[in-house]
């Protein structure tokens, strides 16, 4: 298989990170490296096997939902980069 | 008394009881050696102002009924520790101060410890070496310029140099046992479910655990005691009857049966390794354990399986890191802009390595040849070892396949890197604990460990074994204090 600089300019659209030219090449050598060798999971024959989803056997618990903090907006705002009392600013999304 | 960073865990509470030591004095000594030892950049942040503060209220009103009594430490910089900078070695995290505290550490202040500060790590628990930290390479103790091990490589550096007398780790493939390995420490990956993940600076959800790292196997049995607790704020955490692990310690191993898996003799293995291992078989022989020759015939996909599964993992529980709830974040002309090079900015290469890999895995049209498919494997790995243990109690196997290495030998070939984590991901795959203890040392004088592995919730046979064999071993680390000021 081989990922082209195409295929890195998607990859990066959807992990909204950006690459230029130099980024990308480099990142498409060491992706296919490592794509290469994760290629030998095709050596196996898969189509009966129940696919694993999680190694804990047991059924999630329920609980009642019920709020268990309260007054908390301070906290939540205090680590952001930019904030307007209780809201977080970003650039701006609508003209 | 100079020697108070010397001793075990178990001595220094036993010296607290006994009133011999003060919390201040073991927690003033452990500060002025890691005041000494800024060369092994084992910590991002100190807290050692406030720690000494703790220490002296504890003396004035001493509650010797807990199992941690006025004992500091230091922990990796993955957990959230309210009001104490959590990096996760990460520019991006670089200014993070949380509000709240992971599960992990809140049970050990519980039991009266007192944090020392935060330990340097491979960016987001990414990586086998500590290379991929934003705030640079640590130092192993045994020797400048070599490797710690990864991730959890400041949290072994910094116990094997004895700056802490024990201190937690997190291991997704292998970063809390090959960092032990390479360092001549105990290093314990519980079984998934055993210690909360609330609070951990999330990596790969279905593999990430919690593990205490200690210089005996009693120790680390102690603060896998405290650390281990069912919780609510988990949903993946198990409610299961957990042991009185360092109480019910017990070296007598006859009669058990410990697996040797003959796949894991992998092509190109120094002669040390399997030389190691071998003497591993006798000693649990002497212990009067029976080693019984088991196959894991899928052991060779673990690896491909954990480079699909982590990375889409990764590549999901990455993407709340966007510049706007906390973070870093660049300058850009317009929100998506903004996102784009926060990201490429704050995160360093391998992180972007593997979220690039994790999204393409997860992307429409892939997913069913990959994601699928390494579930799948995931599978039959499991499946593996639940056939070998209606045969066996317990694995051996080397922890790693190499000692440690020095720094800037691999950083260039990703796929020679992860190969350190070819005896640990098996492990993390199946859910299952292992532990890693100093067996012997190699030609260069380097550290090798070896490897036990349980059945699930099983850590108190796996301790055990582990404690009879320590008995036999004898090991002595090789610290030479190269690196003190």
């Amino acid at each position: 298989m081989s990922i082209d600089l195409k295929t890195i300019k998607h990859i990066s659209k959807l992990s909204r990170i950006s690459v230029d030219e130099k980024k990308g090449e480099k990142l498409a050598g060491d992706l296919n490296s490592i794509f290469d060798f994760i290629e030998k999971l095709n050596e196996l024959k898969t189509d009966n096997v129940e696919p694993l989803t999680s190694v804990a056997e047991t059924t999630l618990k329920l609980r009642s939902d019920e709020v268990k903090s309260k007054n908390i907006r301070e906290q939540i705002v205090k680590n952001s980069p930019q904030d307007n009392e209780d809201y977080f600013v970003v650039p701006k999304v609508i003209e | 008394m100079s020697d108070i960073t010397k001793q075990s865990l178990t001595e220094l509470v036993e010296n607290i009881k006994n009133k011999k030591l003060s919390s201040t004095d073991i927690t003033k000594s452990f500060i002025e050696r890691s005041e000494k030892s800024k060369e092994l950049n084992a910590y991002i942040t100190d807290n050692f102002t406030s720690a000494l503060d703790k220490a002296k209220k504890f003396d004035q009103k001493p509650n010797l009924d807990l199992k941690l009594p006025g004992i500091p430490m230091a922990v990796k910089d993955l957990f959230c520790t309210k009001d104490v900078k959590t990096t996760a070695g990460s520019k991006i995290l670089n200014n993070f101060v949380p509000t709240y505290e992971s599960t992990v550490t809140e049970n050990i202040w519980n039991e009266g410890a007192i944090l020392l500060g935060k330990l340097n790590c491979d960016e987001f628990a990414m990586g086998s070496s500590n290379e991929t930290s934003f705030f640079g390479n640590v130092q192993n103790p045994i020797d400048k310029n070599l490797v710690p091990g990864g991730s959890s490589g400041g949290s072994a550096s910094a116990l094997a140099g004895q700056l802490t007398p024990i201190t937690i780790g997190t291991d997704t493939g292998g970063s809390i046992r090959q960092p032990a390995s390479f360092t001549g420490t105990v290093g314990l990956k519980p079984t998934y479910g055993s210690c909360s993940r609330y609070g951990i600076v999330a990596f790969a959800s279905s593999l990430d655990q919690a593990g205490p790292m200690a210089q005996n196997v009693k120790d680390c049995a102690l603060l896998q005691e405290v650390i281990s607790t069912y919780d609510p704020k988990d949903s993946t955490s198990i409610d299961f009857k957990r042991n009185q692990y360092s109480k019910e310690l017990n070296n007598n191993i006859k009669g058990k049966k410990i697996g040797i898996p003959k796949e894991y003799r992998v092509d190109g293995m120094p002669k040390e390794i399997e030389d190691l291992w071998q003497k591993g078989i006798q000693y649990v022989k002497e212990c009067g354990a029976k080693t019984i020759d088991i196959s894991l015939p899928h052991t060779s996909y673990a690896l491909p399986t954990y480079y699909i599964v982590a990375p889409a993992e990764a590549s999901s529980n990455l993407a709340r890191y966007d510049g706007v709830k906390y973070g870093f974040r660049a300058k850009g002309e317009n929100l998506i802009d903004m996102y784009e090079k926060t990201r490429s900015e704050g995160f360093g290469a391998e992180v972007q390595r593997r979220i690039m890999i994790g999204t393409y895995v997860l992307s429409s049209g892939y997913y069913d040849a990959y994601y699928l498919k390494a579930q799948k494997v995931r599978k039959l790995i499991k499946n593996d070892f639940d056939e070998a243990y209606k045969k066996v109690d317990a694995i051996l196997t080397p922890s790693t396949p190499s000692s440690a290495f020095k720094i800037g030998e691999k950083t260039d070939d990703p796929v020679s890197m992860y190969l350190n984590d070819i005896f640990t991901v098996p492990v993390n795959l199946a859910g299952l604990p292992g532990i890693s203890i100093p067996a012997g040392h190699d030609s260069k004088g380097y550290p090798l460990g070896l490897q036990i592995i349980g059945k699930a919730f099983d850590e108190q046979n796996i301790l055990n074994i582990a404690f009879a064999m320590e008995e036999k071993i004898n090991f002595k680390n090789k610290i030479t204090d190269w690196w003190i000021e």
